[in-house]
C-alpha cells in the first residue's frame, strides 16, 4: 500500500508454501491454515518480492484503480 | 483476476497449476513470461515446445503457440519449428532428465548446428513426475528413489556440456535470484543462435525429502546463501567455492547461424522450387 500501488492476494491458488511470509522484508504476510493471509497491510512497501517468488501467482503488487 | 503479468502470459482457466507446493518450476515459469514480456515479443511469434516431465507442464500453461512433445524430444521438435518458420523465436522448456538423459543427443547436436533456439531447463536434479530417480543432475552421493544409498554418477553441468558442444550462450540462473534469471533468459532469446539457460529449480517434494533438505523455505534459503553470482566466485578461493553453484552468464560465442546457413545453400542450389 505504497506509491499508489497495492499488494493483492488470490487465497484459492496458494498452497503454503511459505516463501512469501519467509522472505517478505518488512513481515508484512503470514500463513493461516496453509493459506496467506496479509497480516499487517500498512507496513508493507510494495516492494514485489513475494510476487517474484510466488511459485503459485497468488500474490502480487497492482497499481491502485484511480 | 490474476496480476497482469499472468493474464497477458498464462493460461488462467488452467491454473492454480499442479505442481507441488514450494515447487520452483512455477517460479521459472514466470521469469519465462517476464523475460518475452520485457523484450516485447509478439504473442503469434513465439513458440514454447516441452518434452515430458515435470517441468513440460509449461506449455500447457504458457498462452502462446505451444506444443507438448515426447519424452527427451523438444530440441528435436524446436528444430522443425525454426526451419519452416525461421523468424519464430521457439523456446524450449525441459527438465534435466528431458533435456541431457532421454534428450541428450538432441541437445548436443542442436547445440553443434548453432540453430536459433532458446532452452530453458528446468533441473530439479530428480526425476519428479515419475517419483523421485536420480538423474544426470543428481548430484554425486545424493539419494533417489534408485539410488536408496546414494548416488555413484557423475553430475553434468549443463551449461558446460552445451558450450562444449558448441552453445554461442549458456548461462545458470536460480529460483532465488529473480531479477537475475528473468535477464539471462532475455540474453538467450536475444542472442542468435543456440542458447541454453539452466534454472536450479527446487523440488521439496522428491528431492529435498530424499535428502533431507529441510522445508522448501530452506532450501529457497540454501540458494540464497549457495548460488554465487560468477563475477563474485572470480574473487573466491577453491576453499570458499567448496558445493557452491555458481550463476551468471556463463559463455557467449559468435557463430555463425544454422537456419541462415541453410538459406545460403538453397540460393547456392539455386532457389526452392
Amino acid at each position: 500500500m505504497a506509491n499508489g500501488k497495492r499488494l493483492v492476494v488470490e487465497p484459492a491458488w496458494c498452497k503454503g508454501c511459505g516463501y512469501c511470509v519467509e522472505f517478505c522484508p518488512k513481515k508484512v504476510l503470514v500463513l493461516e491454515h496453509e493459506k496467506i493471509v496479509v497480516k499487517s497491510p500498512e507496513a508493507c512497501i510494495c516492494c514485489g518480492l513475494c510476487e517474484q517468488r510466488c511459485p503459485d501467482y497468488a500474490i502480487w503488487v497492482e497499481k491502485e484503480a484511480m | 483476476m490474476p496480476s497482469q503479468l499472468v493474464q497477458n502470459t498464462m493460461r488462467t482457466k488452467r491454473l492454480p497449476h499442479i505442481w507441488c507446493p514450494g515447487c520452483g518450476h512455477g517460479i521459472l515459469m514466470r521469469d519465462v513470461c517476464q523475460a518475452i514480456e520485457n523484450l516485447g515479443l509478439e504473442r503469434e511469434k513465439v513458440s514454447i515446445v516441452s518434452g515430458i516431465g515435470c517441468s513440460s507442464r509449461a506449455a500447457g500453461y504458457m498462452d502462446y503457440n505451444t506444443l507438448h512433445t515426447t519424452h527427451g524430444r523438444p530440441i528435436a521438435f524446436a528444430t522443425g519449428i525454426k526451419m519452416a518458420q525461421p523468424d519464430m523465436h521457439v523456446i524450449v522448456i525441459t527438465g534435466d532428465g528431458d533435456a541431457t538423459a532421454i534428450g541428450g543427443n538432441h541437445l548436443i547436436h542442436a547445440a553443434r548446428r548453432n540453430i536459433d533456439l532458446t532452452v530453458v531447463v528446468f533441473n530439479n536434479s530428480i526425476y519428479g513426475m515419475t517419483g523421485g530417480q536420480y538423474s544426470p543432475t543428481t548430484p554425486t552421493g545424493e539419494k533417489g528413489t534408485t539410488a536408496p544409498y546414494g548416488n555413484i554418477d557423475g553430475d553434468f553441468d549443463i551449461p558446460k556440456l552445451a558450450e562444449a558442444a558448441g552453445a554461442t550462450y549458456t548461462a545458470r540462473g536460480d529460483c532465488y535470484h529473480v531479477p537475475q534469471m528473468i535477464k539471462l533468459i532475455e540474453n538467450g532469446i536475444k542472442n542468435k543462435g543456440f542458447s541454453i539457460i539452466e534454472g536450479v529449480s527446487i523440488c521439496p517434494t522428491y528431492y529435498g525429502r530424499k535428502n533431507k533438505k529441510g522445508s522448501a523455505v530452506q532450501m529457497m534459503h540454501w540458494q540464497e546463501q549457495n548460488c554465487i553470482d560468477i563475477k563474485k566466485a572470480e574473487k573466491m578461493t577453491p576453499e570458499e567455492l567448496e558445493g557452491k553453484v555458481l550463476i551468471g552468464e556463463m559463455s557467449r560465442t559468435v557463430r555463425p547461424e544454422y537456419t541462415e546457413l541453410y538459406d545460403e545453400i538453397i540460393r547456392k542450389a539455386g532457389g526452392a522450387k
